[in-house]
Order: structure tokens, then sequence, then C-alpha cells
């Protein structure tokens, strides 16, 4: 039975590195639901997370053969029982009704959104939230008229003192 | 800190790392480091292909325990390594490649001889890296031996733009190197082999599979020990084979799809299974389902991506095979097993070697090829190092050839590369010039490498192929005979060429020996003479390689001669 789980690891933060490990899941025929990258307080260092639909054996495979790679320093698989997940989307709608732009409105307010950019036909909102709120918030703001988004990929931390 | 050359850095790292021979073919994007071997000490042995070039280093790195260098020049230079390289990585023997790249500013511009070598071998290296300054190469020669003969052993590639080697630069040259991520574990952790003792001393019927992780940690003696406590039988897999000496009353052959029958069967039949430095691959376990169903199975790896891919265990122990099977004897020893009760298990597998004991079937008109394995055999010393091609002709040494100590016989495992085993005889035969050394070849298989007995006859590299040739691609052939209804397609490869005057072509010897003891007395002379050989000994196109597991069963399926 497969899952989405999500795989945190640090990497060496210098060229080719992403590229080896997209390549390794490339290789071995997981496919990557969403990947998000970033320097950490070290700068020598870059953190991953990656999200991937797989069953625990699966899982478990992946975790090893990122771990073997001499680019990877440590990798945990995240428990989403103890871990904060986030996801940013940006999103444009479509609001040249007046409807529209109070429907928008409604609906980003509720799910603590920001409004980034305002015009006569269209709104560019910012959502953060766990990626099951983000397919939420995409699903209702559907009928309003999506002119484009993009989804950051999901980013997560151990809660309490638990690091990678 | 000294002032030099990316080149002139290259070949002095070259020398800190103990390098006395390198194979290679040159080129324009190398010329830079030629002009610095020209007045270093350094052997380098031209090959005729940049394939046979990374199949002697891989050779010489497994005859060895060392890291086996090769050099090849940009883009066509390159790309012919990848067969190479990806054979020595998927057979984790330690191969550190360098190739020429054009000059820095080129790289991107699709210009002469350019290819994206870091990226079209990014799977098929453990490690591989493109220096961007001349400084850094000290650090990148000394990276790439550090990472391919620790660990899990495998290939390095090393790309060097034209440009880096020719500039100055301040060198500094490390005595040590550093991963934050690069994982070693040798030392396997006490409790981990205090449960796989625990297992192993309430056996009924243990069997240990030893891969080819025992032999690159040089862990021989103390496989052979514990078996002798345990009074286990003991299979390789064919990167295993020479580990336990076949003379070896507990050894019982290979197992897998060309297993023998005593091994499968013992295999299946087990309790508890140890196994130690091996991939589990699709050809040692056949059908995972059927894969000894009843065992316990315990691993022994130091890379532990291996343990619970194909085959899951009960426990595990990561680390270096010799420190873990010394930790294992030793808990073993402290516990006082009695392995005197298992004479049934025994037993057992002594039935399992009569039913299985093949006839000697009778020579004519051809030689049968596992009379050949026997009377070639008979003529070499236990010592002499042996390698094989890929195919009918590997399985028949598999299977038929004993082998009696490690690091004395080599063959492409993993990646099964036809052609692998001529050049790596080269490169075997560079490792240890007082030994004789044997390529087991196909007919198929020699055709694909054949143009290095230029190479054995100019670096005076003298080897002896012994072509079992059937005028097929026999393997395949066996396959279209008993899966596919012998419709023969693309296996049938005729009268060309001619072996013995292909061998007389390129100043070497070629002998056809039309009997068992023509061929002895010529091996013979080619050994006692110490020139390069071909033996082109003429065997049955019709014959198979038996056992042999059918693809989808499991290993008790085996059919053998009878059932054909």
């Amino acid at each position: 039975m497969t899952q989405l789980c999500t795989i945190a690891f640090l990497v060496e933060n210098k060229p080719g590195v992403l590229f080896n490990v997209s390549n390794m899941f490339r290789r071995r025929g997981y496919n990557i639901e969403s990947i998000s990258v970033g320097p950490v307080e070290d700068s020598e260092l870059a953190r991953m997370t990656v999200s991937v639909e797989a069953n625990s054996r699966v899982l478990n495979q992946i975790v090893e053969q990122l771990d073997k790679m001499v680019e990877v320093i440590k990798v945990k698989r995240l428990d989403p029982m103890r871990s904060i997940m986030r996801e940013m989307l940006l999103i444009k709608l479509d609001t040249s009704d007046p409807m529209a732009r109070e429907e928008t409105l409604k609906h980003v307010n509720a799910f603590h959104g920001l409004i980034l950019y305002i015009d006569p036909e269209c709104i560019i909102a910012e959502v953060t939230g766990e990626p099951e709120a983000i397919d939420d918030f995409i699903e209702k703001t559907r009928s309003i008229g999506i002119e484009e988004l993009s989804r950051t990929g999901v980013t997560a931390l151990e809660k309490g003192r638990l690091n990678l | 800190m000294v002032e030099m050359s990316g080149a002139r850095a290259f070949v002095e790292a070259l020398g800190r790392e103990g390098v006395e021979i390198l194979f290679g073919v040159t080129g324009g994007a190398v010329l830079p480091i030629c002009d610095e071997l020209w007045s270093s000490d350094l052997r380098f042995v031209v090959a005729r292909h940049e394939q046979g070039a990374v199949h002697m280093a891989d050779g010489f790195a497994r005859a060895s325990g060392r890291v086996g260098v090769c050099l090849a020049t940009s883009g066509p230079g390159a790309t012919n390594l990848v067969t190479g390289v990806a054979t020595a990585n998927i057979d984790s023997s330690p191969v550190v490649a360098f190739t020429g790249q054009v000059p820095l500013s080129m790289v991107g511009t699709d210009a002469f001889q350019e290819v994206d070598i870091i990226g079209i071998t990014a799977s098929a290296t453990k490690y591989n890296l493109q220096v961007r300054r001349p400084s850094e190469i000290p650090h990148a020669v000394k990276s790439a031996f550090y990472i391919a003969s620790t660990g899990r052993h495998g290939a390095v590639l090393v790309d060097m733009p034209k440009d880096i080697q020719i500039a100055i630069d301040e060198m500094e040259f490390p005595e040590k190197v550093a991963f934050r991520g690069y994982k070693l574990n040798p030392e396997p952790s006490p409790r981990e082999m205090d449960w796989a003792a625990t297992l192993l001393s309430k056996a009924q019927r243990p069997v240990i599979m030893a891969g080819g992780g025992v032999i690159a940690s040089n862990a021989s003696a103390e496989l052979v020990k514990l078996a002798d406590m345990l009074v286990a039988p003991v299979t390789t897999t064919l990167m295993g084979k020479g580990a336990i000496s076949s003379d070896h009353p507990l050894f019982t052959g290979l197992c897998g799809m060309h297993g023998t029958g005593e091994a499968n069967l013992i295999v299946s039949d087990a309790d508890v299974l140890l196994v130690v430095g091996a991939r589990m691959s699709d050809r040692t376990t056949a059908r995972l389902e059927d894969f000894s169903p009843g065992a316990k199975v315990v691993h022994i790896d130091i890379d532990k991506s291996e343990v619970d891919k194909n085959v899951e265990t009960v426990t595990r122990v990561i680390g270096d095979a010799r420190l873990a099977l010394n930790g294992i004897i030793e808990r073993l020893s402290r516990m006082a097993v009695d392995r005197q009760t298992n004479g049934a298990w025994l037993k057992k597998m002594k039935k399992f070697r009569e039913q299985y004991t093949p006839q000697e079937l009778p020579s004519n008109p051809y030689m049968k090829a596992p009379a050949v394995m026997k009377s070639l055999r008979k003529v070499l010393p236990r010592d002499a190092l042996v390698t094989t091609e890929v195919g009918q002709n590997q399985m028949w040494a598999a299977l038929y050839f004993d082998v009696y100590a490690p690091r004395t016989f080599f063959s492409s495992g993993g990646l099964g590369t036809m052609g692998w085993g001529f050049p790596a005889a080269i490169g075997a035969k560079a490792a240890r010039p007082d030994l004789p050394v044997v390529d087991i070849a196909g007919d198929g298989s020699f055709g694909m490498t054949e143009n290095n007995l230029a190479t054995c006859v100019e670096e005076e590299l003298p080897v002896v192929v012994v072509v079992l040739n059937n005028r097929m691609l026999g393997m395949v052939a066996q396959w279209q005979r008993l899966f596919y209804g012998r419709r023969y397609m693309a296996v049938d490869l005729g009268k060309s060429p001619d072996f013995v005057k292909l061998a007389e072509a390129y100043g070497a010897v070629g002998v056809r020996p039309e009997t068992l003891e023509e061929f002895e007395r010529v091996v013979k002379t080619a050994i006692d003479d110490n020139v390069t050989t071909v033996v082109d000994v003429m065997i049955d196109p019709e014959e198979n390689v038996f056992p042999m597991v059918p693809p989808g069963k499991g290993l008790r399926d085996l059919l053998v001669e009878a059932d054909y």
C-alpha cells in the first residue's frame, strides 16, 4: 500500500547535487511529488524536502539510497504526526466579476492568506498551509476561475528538539 | 604550496597514491597530461579502444586489491569508458577513470569532442566530479582514490578540462580528505553481531552464502573458519567464487540460475541463511517468493542499502565482512556451540551432491565444455588467474572450473559485459606478472574486444585465451532452443573469423587442438613459454549449460541435461 511520504535530508550545497539526487529518483523509478530546496544556517549545506508516493519497502530503499550518496549528509523520513509540514501557494484568480472578487477575498481570509496584488481583472493571493489545505483551497476557488498557480512543494520540520 | 601545472600536479598526485601503471588511450584533451607522463616513471599501457583500457584497470584492481587507473580523452574517448565504468561499479571494483575535457571556457558550447561525461556516468559511478580549477586537482585525485577504495568499493570518474591541465597554480597535496556525507560503516555494531550469533547458534540447517564482499574485504579465512565451526554448507555467488576453495568439503558450488543442484537445494532447505557481502541479485535468488522459503536470513553487508533490497532479512550486520565474521566467530566460541548434531543436515547435502553429479559425456565429435574446463584446471597451477567472458563460457567456468583461492577468478557478474574477460585478463597480468593468466572465452565475447591482442603483444602482457567456439551467441541460442521453439534469431555467427589466423595477425600464437589431450598440451606450452596464445576449441553449437533454473522459476525447479 502506497502513501505520500515526506523525507528531509541535508546535502552539500554545491552544483550538481540536485541533479544527482533527482537522477537517483529517476534511475530507480521513484516519482517525486514535490521537492523543495534551500540553504540552511550552515551555508555549506542545503536542506531538501521531498515528498514521494511509496510503500514502506520502497520508502526504505529511497532513504538508504539517499544516505549512500557521497553528497548527502543526513536523511530522515518524517512522521507526519510529529512534524510541521507547510507548503506555499501563489494563485492568480480571474476576478473581473465583482462577485468573484468577493468570493476570492472570503476564501483567502478563511485560509489566513494574503492578497499580494489586485487589479481590475485579477487577484494574486498567497496561501500557506499543509498540502491538504492547499489542495482544499484550490478546489474551493476552482469555480472562480484560476488563471495560473504555483506551489512551492512541502517543507517541513520535526516538532520538539528533534533535529535532522 | 608549490607552483606547477594541473597536469604536473595530476601526475604527482598519482605518484603519491602509489600508482605505477595506468591503462588508456590518448587524445587531444589529455595532451598536457601525456606530456607530463613522458618524463615520469608511470607505465602507460596503450589499449586500442578505451573500453579495453577500463576493463584492464578493472582486472588489475580485482587481481591486486588495489585501485585500477585508466585515462581517456574527451568525447568519444570518455563515452567508450562508460561500459567499463558501469561494469566495475556494479561489481564493486575500485577503478578510477580520468577523462580529458574541452577547455572550461568551451564547456557547454557543444565544442569538438565535448560530451557531458559527468551527466552520462552519474548513475554508473560511485562518485564523479569535474575539476574546475587547477588547484583542485590534488584534492580530486586523492578523493577519487579514497572513495573508490573505501566502504563498498566502486568506480569513480574525474573529468579534467584541458585548460585546467595547462594552467599553473599553487598546489597543496592533502594527506587526507573527508566528506561530511560519506559514511564508511566499517565497524559492525556489537548488538547486531550478538543477534546474528544467537540465530546461527540455534540453527539446525545453517547455510552460508558468500558474495564478492568476502573477497573484497579479504575475509576468506574467517568465512571458512565460521563454516567449519557451524558445520554449515557454503555456497557462493558468481562474485564470491574463490572465497572458499572448491575442494573444501562444505563447498556446494554456486547458487542461482546456473547453480549446482546441491547448492540450490541446500539453500532452499536452510533454516538460517547467512548472506555475506552479496547483492542477492535475480540471477542468484531466482524467483524471490521461492528463495530459501523456510530460512531466517542474516545479512552482513557494508552497504546497508543492499539489506532488505531484494530478500527480507531477520537480522543484519552492517560493516566490513571480515570484522563482522570475526565478531560472530568470537561470540560463537564463547557460546561453545556443539555442532556435532547436524550430521543429518550434512547427509542431506551429500545426497544432493550425489543426485546432481553430472555424468561424464563422451567428447565425440566435439569436446564437451565441462570436460575442457576440467582439463584446463588440470594443467593450470592452483594459483593461476582466470577471467571469463559472459554467456555460456562464463557459466561453464562457474560450474565446472574449480577455484582454490580468492582473487584468482574474475568475472563480470552484475553487468554481464561480453568482451570484459580478455582485457581484464591483461590487467590481471599487469598486476601479477608472476602468474599465468587465462581468459575463458566464447567466440562471441572474444570478438567484442579481440583487438586487445595488440596490447598483449606490444606491452608484453601475455595471456592465454581459451575460446569455447560454437560459432554462436551460445547463451541466447540456448534460450531460443529451450524457450523459443528453436527459432534461432541473430545468434549464428558463422565461420568468421578464423581465430588462429587472427592471433597470428597480431603476432600472437593461435592453435586449434582437436582432442582434450592436445588441448592440455597446447595450454601447458603457452603457459610455459609465457606467450599470448589463442586456443580455439571447437565445441558443439547445440551444447547447453546445465543445470539451469528457467526464468521465473524458483531455485528448486532446476533443469538438468536429462530433462532436455
